[in-house]
């Protein structure tokens, strides 16, 4: 019976391969075009005033003191979501978990990578779009390339990061992605 | 919607990313063990319920998640004002005492 188990995982391990949520899923409307983006490497981080220094050089990128502020940097970005508390997306293959495991000073790196999914909301209307269910004020004034916030969209919570004037990244948990994406869809339908 | 100032965020923001959190400047008894029940039931369950304003304690849930506390009027809903967990209770209130 052993000798059966050990036989399944093996050929289990053969063919595992990573499907992630959602991937590849795309709605246009006339007026906005949503995309899941893909896999992407993530940490939350929580850090003191005092290792903020060499975070920052470790991670290549500055993490932002402002509140909804963020950062980017050779495909990385680093997003302020609280007063200690961060959450960094690397896009280009980079390893963010690592590059904080040398970091002497008090810190806290957890790889969040496959918990989020991030959906990009993209033209005229992706502000409306995300309005349907954000109550935050997205106007440029108020919401300018580069803000970015751990807010909610409909009855889940999102963090918003608004990458152009007309495109925005939502990050949500994975398990809530299929809610997103379908809200999104519904709201792209509504805006156009 | 009611915007509520977070003193972290530095602005006004909806309530549907708030979540109230009780009565605030609680302090917690230091040796809990040796309170008689009449004092423990004053700590643990007896609330001021005043009609007018009230200090209590907010959470920002689901923006910077941080906890503050907020002067509220229970009569008209309005938020007087907010400030940071630990900074003492406010005496003077804007608006009062005139
Ligand atoms: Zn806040």
């Amino acid at each position: 019976m052993a000798k059966a188990a050990a036989k399944r995982s093996a050929s289990a391990a053969a063919s595992i391969e990573r499907h992630p949520a959602l991937a590849g899923g795309e709605v246009t409307t006339a007026g906005v075009r949503l995309a899941v983006l893909p896999p992407a490497e993530r940490i939350s981080l929580r850090a003191p005033e005092a290792s903020i220094t060499a975070l920052t050089r470790a991670l290549g990128v500055s993490l932002p003191k402002a509140p909804k502020t963020s950062a980017a940097k050779a495909g990385r970005t680093a997003l302020w979501l609280g007063p200690d508390e961060w959450l960094v997306i690397d896009e280009a293959g980079g390893d963010p978990l690592a590059d904080c495991a040398g970091v002497k000073g008090l810190h806290s790196a957890v790889g969040i990578s496959h918990r989020n999914v991030a959906i990009s909301v993209s033209g005229r209307q992706a502000a409306d779009t995300i309005n349907a269910g954000c109550p935050q004020d997205l106007s440029l004034a108020a919401f300018p390339v580069g803000a970015a916030s751990r807010t909610v969209l409909g009855k889940v919570e999102i963090v918003l990061l608004r990458t152009q004037e007309d495109t925005f990244r939502v990050e949500c948990w994975r398990s809530f992605s299929d809610y997103v994406l379908a809200f999104l869809t519904k709201a792209a339908t509504d805006a156009a | 919607m009611l915007l509520i100032h977070c003193p972290y965020c530095e602005e006004e923001r909806p309530e549907l990313e708030f979540r109230h959190a009780g009565e605030a400047h609680i302090a917690r008894p230091t040796d809990m063990a040796a309170m008689s029940d009449e004092d423990f039931e004053k700590f643990f369950f007896i609330r001021s319920n005043p009609k007018g304003v009230i200090y209590e304690r907010w959470r920002h849930v689901h923006g910077c998640a941080r906890f503050f506390n907020a002067v509220r009027d229970t009569v008209t809903d309005k938020f007087v004002m907010t400030y940071k967990a630990g900074e003492p209770q406010p005496k003077k209130l804007p608006g009062a005492g005139k």
